[in-house]
């Protein structure tokens, strides 16, 4: 029998490799738009899954909302790359650090 | 009487502002014309008082003229104190200033500063009334560093000599010093009396007599003889008493006429007239009437030493004049204040004759100030010569001269004077009177006979002084002559100063020495045989020897003790402590304390110290910023971890 | 009174600034003409303040009261006594000069100069005039920002520096008032100033609040050791800026420890007054030797604020001491008043002296004294007026800068022989910077060419100095209306300083 414990693991799972996909990612930004992607997937997921087992449907809402910003995000944060690799020809992240103190 | 003492004081004023701001629309004979009424005014006004107080017409005068200002209920004004003390010096002051203007027309002839000049002669003379009519401290101390500022003025009244803009600071510096004590007494005087007004303070001073300070503590100090000593600071430095007489020489890099007026008969008296005026006072402490008489028995014998060395004409009269100062003191330590203010006056006339004198000579050499460049004077200068005679006569105490009856009067007193150092005093001033006339003697010898010692284009020129030079020479050579013998039964055992003087009946000098007779033939009699008369004839005589009957002899003796003749040509090294000790390790202080205080400690290390920590810290931090995102992503993630571990911890 | 005075003197010269900012640098004619207008017009506005003053009462005159932030009760709360009456005039009248002192020799961005100072007059007028603590307290932050434009635009080359400086010094120092202040509404609930003169505090509170006072206030006078912005402004600061930071600023310092520190933690004052007069004390012999050595004019005379400033300080606490010494109270009042002499003349001597460096900086472009030498064969009048405003910086009788410390040092004998030996040393001292200064720079003869060229004063810059001389000379000779109108105030307040609150 598949219970909430299952769901959520596999929701702590996809987080889980989301962080790990950010931080160990060098390579490409989009690989990080991906994975922030993938980790509000994870939520959504916990989401859902509370809200089937605790009939709160409330839960649900939150996850339309979640959806919409998340795609208005990676629409604003794809238009980013865009002009970024027009100014520095590269959306390699290792070259990203003008923000270095 | 109120009218005519504004007047008095406010004449010299007007006519000093008018020639001073206006001197280019009143023209040179206007400052000079406007000036002399001024002070004329004044003279004239200040003879009438004088006589009204003598006759009796006229009361004493004390009263205000405005407030100044009252804190905390003390009322501070500006009042005028006439008696017959203030009303003797306001005439020899207003006599003598009008004397120097008039010569001052044929001194400053050819100087483009002429109407400043008059303008700043006259501002002293309302400076200096200012001070001797003041019926209050405050105003006392305005005109103690008016003059001072006049003085000051004056001395660089050549701004453009090094020497001379060198020792106006230094005067006005050395001033300030004594000021310093003066200003210290003044609140010693109002922390005790609670007023400035001098009536009342004489009046609250035998109250205070039993009084003690602890300034260094466990130490009690009597209160007036702290409040008469910081008082007499002052004085040191105004009449330039050692150690504070080192400006006096070097005043002389100012005209003569100021010379004669500021730095001889009037201004340096100032600490004299005071310390008279605060007889009451200085009475309640025997310890600062010693201190009184030691310093100033010290500053005459050994500034007149000076004296016998120096070769400029008007420094040899500079010394001569600290060394009289030094007898005014002496007189002012023994309880004599009316042998002291009388010494004042007669040498207000004949030492005021000496520097105009010397000024004549030095118009008619043509600036010239070395006497071993003169000689034979004599014969050029037949008025200059003669009154000069006069002065001399009268500055070594030649019998029935003026100055032989208050000279006298002064080491008679000191004589019969018991408190301590009184000893040492008398000493002095004997041996005083020999070296007065040693150097007095070989500056006349050495510039009015002899052998004629100037080069040709000078001697081609010598011609006596115009009328307006010679003019006050002779007016000042006949009070020089018979005021001693006018004045000095009244003015010394009569009741001449009235209430104005005050001695303690155990310590009456004068009384003693009036014990015998009073009359000047008397004193005359008596003189021709005493010590005194002996020394200054045996000086004359020396004088004559060495410089003239034996010219040679002079410069083998300085030879023979030229380690005695080192000191005194480097004036017992005072300047040399001062300028290459004193004043080098009080820029070094300054220096140290900015450059290490200020820039190294405060700005360098706290203020700019504080920026570079901060600096620093920032350099510390800015690793963190690596710039990378998956830094920042981590450093979140750990955070969250973290916020989640304690959320849970704390359960 | 019905026609709001203070309130005229706070926003008219504020308005008048802004005017002359919108008429711009275009027609410069009209803006200095503007500018002129509304300082000469504020001035005029506040000598009702001098000649309605009442001389009998200690309390607060020309009250205005309204209610400006209701929630946390501030107030929009003015009124005038015998303290702060003579620096309001001071302020009205040290702009005309500076307005006129600056006529022709700005030409850079000459509206927003004149705009900047017309503005920091309103503003400075409005700490003088508030009796609302939040409402002092914007006026006396607004005050900065002017000054730092003033410095910071028409400033010498290490401008930025010195901007900096002057800026975090004072801000430091305030924003510690700040916390004071809030601390106090909390407890007494309301910003009032008077309010807080009869609020009973504990000795512990006292002494904190005592100490955040303090530090605002110590480093405006300025007080050994917070005093290193003041050389550096000054020295940096156009002319006009230097005379406002000395003549004026500098004085909101010790207005503040009459108006705070003294009669709101009395307790704290008499238990560390030890502190305030050893600082005092340093600034007067510390500073007189630091100024010694100065071989750039303005500096010299930034540090010759200071050590008078010190005198200042010394007068306004020589209370306690007096009391432990002598028992009695007699000496305070004149140790306070003389200090508040000492401020105004102060205001005079400095702007004068700075004003005169001003007219030599103008022509040459230095400041250091060792590019002058016999000024005075070139520039008669000038060296004359110099030569006085020196004496008048030495402290000469007859000239207001006499009086102060005369008085102070009467006071200070009173708490201590040895407070008055040290103060007194400034006799000597002073004399010896100022004059020695005087000395290289106006006497001599003809040091260089530059020198040989100079020419005497303008009449623009004759009228300028003339007048501080007579105002110096008036003062000096005749103080008697200014002690007149401080004594009920100030007596008042030496009974508020001396009574416990604990």
């Amino acid at each position: 029998m598949i219970g909430v414990a299952h769901y959520l693991t596999l929701a702590g799972l996809l987080f889980a490799l989301s962080v790990a996909g950010i931080f160990l990612n060098r390579k490409n930004v989009i690989i990080l738009l991906m994975c922030i992607e993938l980790m509000l997937l994870a939520v959504n997921f916990n989401f859902i899954t509370l809200s089937r087992f605790l009939g709160d449907a409330a839960g649900q809402v939150f996850v339309f909302f979640i959806l919409t910003v998340a795609a208005a995000e990676s629409a604003i944060g794809l238009a980013i790359l865009v002009v970024l690799f027009r100014s520095r020809r590269s959306i390699n992240v290792e070259e990203l650090d003008s923000m270095k103190g | 009487m109120q009218q005519v003492l504004l007047t008095i004081v406010l004449a010299p004023l007007v006519a000093s502002v008018v020639a001073g701001l206006f001197g280019a629309y009143v023209g040179r004979k206007g400052a000079h014309w406007l000036t002399i009424l001024g002070v004329a005014v004044s003279f004239v006004l200040s003879t009438w008082v004088l006589r009204g107080l003598l006759v009796g017409d006229l009361a004493p005068f004390n009263d205000t003229v405005y407030t100044w200002g009252i804190s905390d209920g003390v009322h501070m004004a500006v009042g005028f104190l006439v008696d017959r003390l203030s009303a003797t010096m306001m005439v020899v002051v207003t006599f003598v200033s009008l004397m120097v203007h008039i010569y001052t027309i044929g001194y400053m002839h050819d100087d483009p500063g002429y109407q400043r000049f008059f303008s700043y002669i006259s501002l002293f003379t309302f400076s200096m009334l200012m001070l001797v009519m003041a019926n209050n401290f405050l105003q006392l101390f305005f005109g103690w560093e008016a003059v001072g500022l006049v003085s000051y003025l004056l001395i660089g009244f050549w701004f453009t000599r090094p020497t001379a803009i060198h020792a106006n600071l230094k005067a006005f510096l050395v001033n300030r010093v004594g000021d310093f004590g003066f200003l210290l007494g003044i609140a010693a005087v109002l922390f005790y009396t609670g007023t400035l007004d001098y009536a009342e303070v004489f009046a609250a001073a035998p109250a205070i007599a039993g009084e003690t300070i602890e300034i260094f503590s466990g130490r009690p100090w009597a209160a007036p003889t702290l409040i008469c000593l910081l008082l007499f600071v002052g004085a040191m430095g105004k009449s330039a008493q050692v150690p504070l007489h080192v400006w006096l020489p070097d005043s002389m890099e100012g005209p003569t006429p100021i010379s004669a007026l500021i730095h001889a008969a009037t201004m340096v008296t100032a600490g004299i007239f005071m310390v008279a005026r605060m007889s009451p006072l200085f009475e309640l402490s025997p310890t600062a009437l010693s201190v009184v008489l030691v310093i100033g028995a010290t500053t005459a014998l050994f500034m007149g030493l000076l004296g016998l060395v120096q070769n400029d004409i008007k420094r040899v009269v500079a010394y001569s004049t600290l060394s009289q100062l030094g007898y005014m003191t002496v007189a002012l330590g023994a309880s004599a204040y009316a042998a002291g203010i009388f010494h004042l006056g007669t040498h207000a006339f004949f030492k005021a004759l000496l520097f105009l004198a010397a000024g004549s000579v030095i118009i008619g050499m043509h600036h010239e100030q070395d006497i071993r460049r003169m000689g034979g004077l004599r014969r050029y200068m037949p008025i200059t010569y003669w009154t000069a005679l006069l002065g001399s006569l009268a500055l070594i105490g030649f019998p029935g001269f003026s100055g032989f009856f208050s000279k006298d009067a002064i080491i008679e007193a000191v004589h019969a004077s018991t408190i301590p150092g009184a000893g040492y005093a008398h000493a002095c001033v004997l041996i005083g009177v020999f070296v007065t006339a040693l150097y007095t003697f070989r500056m006349f010898f050495l510039v009015f006979h002899g052998s004629e010692r100037m080069d040709e284009h000078v001697r081609a020129h010598l011609k006596e002084s115009s009328l307006v030079v010679t003019a006050p020479l002779v007016l000042l050579a006949i009070p020089s002559v018979v005021i001693g013998w006018m004045a000095m039964e009244p003015v010394l055992f009569g009741q001449y100063f009235g209430q104005a003087l005050m001695v303690s009946s155990e310590r009456d000098v004068l009384a003693a020495v009036g014990s015998h007779g009073t009359d000047p033939a008397y004193f005359l009699v008596h003189g021709l045989t005493a010590p005194p008369f002996l020394l200054a004839m045996a000086g004359v005589f020396v004088a004559w020897w060495l410089y003239l009957y034996r010219p040679a002899m002079a410069p083998a003796i300085a030879e023979r003790f030229r380690w005695i003749q080192g000191i005194l040509v480097n004036k017992y090294y005072f300047d040399e402590v001062n300028e290459k000790a004193l004043a080098p390790a009080v820029r070094a202080l300054g220096q140290g304390l900015w450059r290490f205080g200020d820039q190294r400690l405060i700005d360098g290390a706290i203020v700019n110290g504080s920026a570079r920590f901060i600096g620093w810290l920032s350099g510390v931090i800015r690793r963190l910023q690596s710039g990378y995102l998956y830094h920042y992503a981590f450093a979140m993630i750990l955070g969250l971890a973290g916020m989640l571990g304690w959320l849970l911890m704390k359960g | 009174m019905d026609f709001p005075l203070l309130s005229t003197l706070i926003w008219l010269p504020i308005t008048g600034g802004i005017l002359v900012l919108l008429i711009g640098d275009r027609r410069s004619g009209l803006t200095r003409w503007t500018a002129l207008g509304v300082s000469v017009a504020t001035f005029v506005a506040s000598v009702p303040l001098f000649s309605e003053f009442d001389r009998t009462t200690a309390a607060m005159q020309f009250v205005e009261r309204a209610s400006w932030i209701e929630r946390y009760s501030v107030e929009y709360f003015l009124g005038v006594d015998g303290v702060s009456m003579p620096l309001i005039l001071l302020t009205t009248f040290v702009t005309v000069l500076v307005v006129v002192a600056g006529w022709e020799v700005i030409r850079q961005r000459p509206s927003q100069y004149f705009a900047a100072f017309l503005i920091m007059e309103g503003v400075m007028n409005g700490v003088f005039a508030s009796l609302d603590a939040m409402l002092f307290y914007v006026f006396w932050e607004a005050m900065l920002i002017p000054m730092f434009i003033i410095i910071g635009i028409w400033g010498g080359e290490r401008r930025i520096y010195a901007t900096l400086k002057f800026f975090l010094y004072t801000f430091l120092g305030s924003v510690l008032m700040l916390v004071a202040l809030i601390y106090l509404y909390m407890r007494s609930g309301s910003y009032s100033i008077a309010a807080f003169h009869d609020f009973p505090l504990g000795l512990r509170e006292q002494v904190l609040i005592f100490v955040a006072f303090l530090t605002a206030f110590a480093v405006k006078v300025p007080m050994w050791p917070v005093h290193t912005w003041l050389p550096d402004a000054h020295v940096e600061a156009p002319t006009g800026g230097s005379v406002i930071l000395a003549a004026i600023m500098l004085k909101m310092g010790g207005y503040g420890f009459l108006r705070f520190s003294l009669p709101i933690t009395p307790d704290a004052s008499m238990t560390l007054d030890w502190l305030v007069i050893g600082l005092s004390l340093i600034a007067v012999v510390y500073i007189g030797f630091v100024a010694l050595v100065q071989n750039d004019m303005k500096k010299l005379i930034a540090y010759s604020s200071i050590a008078h400033m010190g005198f200042v300080t010394l007068g306004f606490f020589l209370a306690y001491a007096i009391m432990r010494r002598t028992g009695s109270l007699t000496g305070a009042v004149m140790g306070i008043e003389g200090g508040m002499i000492q401020m105004v003349s102060h205001g005079l001597i400095s702007g004068a002296l700075f004003l005169c460096v001003g007219v030599l900086y103008d022509r040459m472009h230095s400041r250091k004294i060792s590019d002058y030498g016999g000024v005075a064969n070139t520039m008669p009048t000038f060296a004359a007026l110099l030569v006085f405003f020196a004496m008048a910086n030495a402290g000469l009788p007859g000239t207001s800068g006499f009086v102060g410390e005369f008085l102070v040092i009467l006071a200070s004998f009173r708490a201590q022989p040895w407070y008055a030996f040290l103060a007194a040393t400034t006799l000597i001292l002073g004399a010896a910077y100022t004059l020695w200064m005087v000395k290289r720079v106006v006497f001599g003869e003809v040091a260089n060419d530059n020198v040989a060229g100079l020419e005497d004063l303008t009449r623009r810059e004759a009228l300028v100095l003339g007048v501080l001389a007579v105002s110096v000379l008036l003062l000096g000779l005749w103080p008697a209306p200014l002690l007149e109108v401080m004594g009920p105030t100030i007596d008042h307040l030496v009974e508020l300083m001396t009574r416990s609150k604990l």
